[in-house]
């Protein structure tokens, strides 16, 4: 984290505070003291903002981002990456491992929080691999990478295959409270796949991935996490059915979980139909029947997370033939504006139940008391305005790339500033200065 | 030649194109099979015309079909295949294709077998694009000399019952028919092992039948595609020998199919195969014809495309 800045002390007025996990939602002052929230009537020499019309709320946490950093530096560092996440307005992010050299060791997360300490704006939470090089075969030392910092493991952009493998990997990482997070898919259907399997599949000659894939290694996850009453979460996800699974297992008091990200709520594989590589992503974006079920799965909380899986990647990289594209889109500049146009003002989500998607959502599946505002506590702060109106633009990004599915996008509802230990590393707001 | 009303400066697949349009060239392809009938063949439409025949994936009779064309139009031609060109030096496809265009080359002819690499080069470049396949997506100029024969033969297109045979999940042959097809009346039915028929292709009102009796019982036209075994990586099904038996056509299973039908294939043929070399050979069969029209054809769409090139 950088802290070369002194941070002031604030009293935000006038805005709706909507703190999900404390079950606010009313008009009042914010204190920030030395970077933690205080009581707003005993602060010393408080700068005060005036926030009509505007919502504030606990820091946002992206639980899925890739930030490229080591071995990616030409799709993004830990310092764009982190800028991006503070103009996106999240103030907590969770860096995937499978950067190069990969995060299955203490060192790479040495080097990680190393580089986060010099340069990154946001909180930055690492996580390790599931398997020694990810390659599915060998259990990485998780009990290790827990002492170097991580805060939970996956093997994203893998799936581990072998399910004698994951069942030890969540039976272990259970001693050491470490949740276990999967990209589910089944690596003999999805081979050589590059978008949803169904009618654009059919109709442009690409090959399809199957919701199989996906369900498949979602109902292991399941029966697995139930032997080992263990937390499994399910990354990224991408169809309707899993979504139905998913719900089932919760009933039973399985200890699943799942994230979808703003893409597969606003997207559907209509849009791959012409060869467009900023729609290649994996998981695939699927039917709209898929996509109502999703909204279906955030509506009665079925999924508890938005994530936006930020997967950088050059210009270069992405203009190439749609096969040879890689996979993935970025995400974290343009979620909060995403999930507030598609998700709140059409009608499908209150305001505090997205909210809490960002922030007591991913804060349980991790098990850190983050998510909120509470007295005392770090303040980390997400502040947008839920009714200005404006186009998407790429090239305004501060992400090192511009692989987004939604440039040109008009959207209602945008991050004004966000507040890190209580400074505002982003803002957009009248007088006041973010810096990153 | 009758009036143009073409104004496309590509040629992608059948599926953007409207009936008049196909029409359009299939006449205009009739004009271009009466020079092809004459003792001298060439003609000057493409006279100062630069032409590259880029075939990233192997080709011989798409390939020489263009070329041909292109030199009775009076083309210039050059001829580049991935191994020669610097795709195989890493260099990307639009940097091949744009120091292509950078040649002043007016018409790029290409083969790829990645779907969809013709609509990427077509944003990005200023000169024409003729697609000659593109993976598993669209072969447009193989549908037009497939329609081409059959209007030849049958006099219409519309209300025709047409079925095609084999592993249309991975054809571009199929699609661009379908396509084509649809659009211009005829009846479509696809047929060939389960696991190689896409049932999404109901939606677009084709007809769906895994058994071969019943795909050409009423088939007007049974057209034949190529079985690739040792292209599918997954079992699709189980033997060369057992799709012969169940798909080919072959001394028993000729007798469901009509007399007056036609049998076409897009070659090569796999004989014994798909299609036994009596029928082939046989009264019914029209390949070599396909191939004949195949070179009309192509003059046709050179010759629509370079009228609609930017100065």
């Amino acid at each position: 984290m950088v802290t070369k800045k002194e941070s002031s002390n604030y009293i935000l007025q006038n805005a709706r505070v909507i703190d999900p996990k404390n079950g606010v939602d009313a008009i009042c002052d914010i204190g920030i003291e030395n970077g933690l929230f205080a009581d707003p009537s005993k602060i010393s020499n408080p700068k005060k903002i005036d926030l009509k019309g505007m919502v504030i709320a606990p820091g946002f946490i992206d639980m899925h981002v890739h930030l490229r950093e080591p071995g990616g530096k030409d799709k993004e560092t830990i310092r764009t990456g982190t800028m991006a996440a503070a103009a996106g307005g999240f103030t907590t992010i969770v860096a995937m491992p499978n950067t190069n050299p990969l995060a299955d060791n203490a060192s790479t997360i040495e080097y990680i929080k190393t580089h986060c300490e010099e340069s990154a704006c946001v909180n930055v939470l690492p996580s390790g691999c599931i398997s020694k090089g990810s390659e599915g075969v060998e259990m990485s030392p998780i009990g290790g990478l827990k002492k170097a910092g991580i805060v939970a493991v996956t093997d994203d952009g893998k799936c581990v295959q072998n399910h004698e493998l994951m069942k030890h990997v969540l039976i272990y990482s259970k001693t050491f409270k470490i949740p276990v997070l999967d990209h589910c898919q089944d690596s003999f259907l999805a081979e050589g796949g590059l978008v949803a399997e169904g009618y654009w599949s059919t109709i442009k000659g690409l090959r399809g991935i199957p919701v199989a894939s996906e369900t498949i290694m979602v109902s292991r996850d399941i029966i697995l996490a139930e032997a080992a009453d263990w937390k499994v979460h399910i990354q990224h996800v991408s169809a309707g059915a899993s979504v139905d699974m998913i719900r089932d297992a919760q009933k039973k008091k399985v200890k699943v979980t799942a994230e979808v990200t703003p893409h597969h709520i606003a997207l559907t594989d209509e849009c791959i139909k012409d060869y467009d590589t900023n729609f290649k992503m994996s998981p695939p974006l699927r039917s709209e029947e898929d996509r109502k079920k999703l909204i279906k799965g955030l509506q009665d909380g079925t999924i508890s997370v938005i994530a936006t899986d930020h997967a950088p990647h050059t210009s270069t990289d992405k203009l190439v033939e749609f096969a040879y594209a890689p996979f993935g889109v970025v995400g974290l500049e343009t979620a909060v504006s995403i999930c507030l146009t598609e998700l709140y003002h059409k009608g499908f989500l209150s305001l505090s139940d997205l909210i809490s998607k960002f922030t007591v959502g991913p804060a349980q599946v991790l098990g850190l008391d983050i998510g909120s505002i509470e007295m005392g506590k770090k303040a980390d702060l997400t502040i947008f305005n839920p009714d200005v109106s404006y186009t998407i633009d790429a090239d305004s990004f501060y992400s090192k790339s511009r692989n987004t599915p939604f440039n040109g996008k008009e959207v209602k509802g945008r991050v004004m500033g966000t507040v890190v230990s209580g400074r505002f590393v982003y803002s957009m707001i009248d007088g006041l200065k973010g810096s990153f | 030649m009758t009036e143009i009303k073409w104004t496309r400066k590509d040629l992608l697949g059948m599926e953007d194109l409207s009936a008049d349009e196909i029409t359009f060239i299939l006449d205009t392809a009739e004009e271009f099979k009466k020079v092809n009938e004459r003792r001298v063949k060439k003609v000057p439409a493409l006279r100062g015309i630069t032409v590259v025949n880029f075939f990233v994936e192997p080709s011989t009779r798409t390939r020489a079909s263009f070329e041909l064309a292109e030199q009775r139009l009076s083309a210039d031609i050059v001829n580049m295949s991935a191994s020669t060109s610097s795709l195989s030096k890493g260099e990307s496809l639009l940097d091949t294709a744009k120091n292509i265009e950078a040649l002043q080359v007016d018409i790029l002819v290409m083969r790829h077998a990645a779907s969809g690499a013709h609509q990427f080069l077509a944003k990005n470049l200023k000169c024409a694009v003729i697609n000659a396949g593109d993976g598993a997506h669209e072969h447009p100029t193989q549908a037009l000399l497939d329609i081409f024969t059959i209007r030849e033969k049958k006099k219409k297109i519309k209300g025709l019952n047409i079925s095609i045979i084999g592993d249309i999940l991975h054809s571009r042959v199929a699609r661009s028919n379908i396509y084509a097809l649809l659009k211009l009346g005829a009846n479509v039915t696809i047929a060939g092992p389960p696991t190689l028929l896409p049932k999404e292709f109901e939606k677009i009102g084709v007809r769906l039948c895994d058994n071969l009796k019943d795909a050409v019982a009423d088939a007007d036209v049974v057209n034949l595609l190529r079985i690739q075994h040792e292209r599918q990586r997954a079992s699709y099904f189980p033997s060369i020998g057992e799709y012969a038996s169940v798909y080919g056509i072959n001394r028993e299973s000729i007798k469901y199919v009509k007399k007056d039908a036609l049998i076409m294939h897009p070659g090569p043929i796999n004989r014994g195969v798909e299609l036994d070399s009596e029928f082939a050979d046989g009264k019914q069969s029209v390949i070599l014809e396909q191939v004949t029209n195949g070179l009309a054809v192509r003059m046709a769409v050179l010759y629509l495309v370079s009228g609609c090139l930017k100065s």
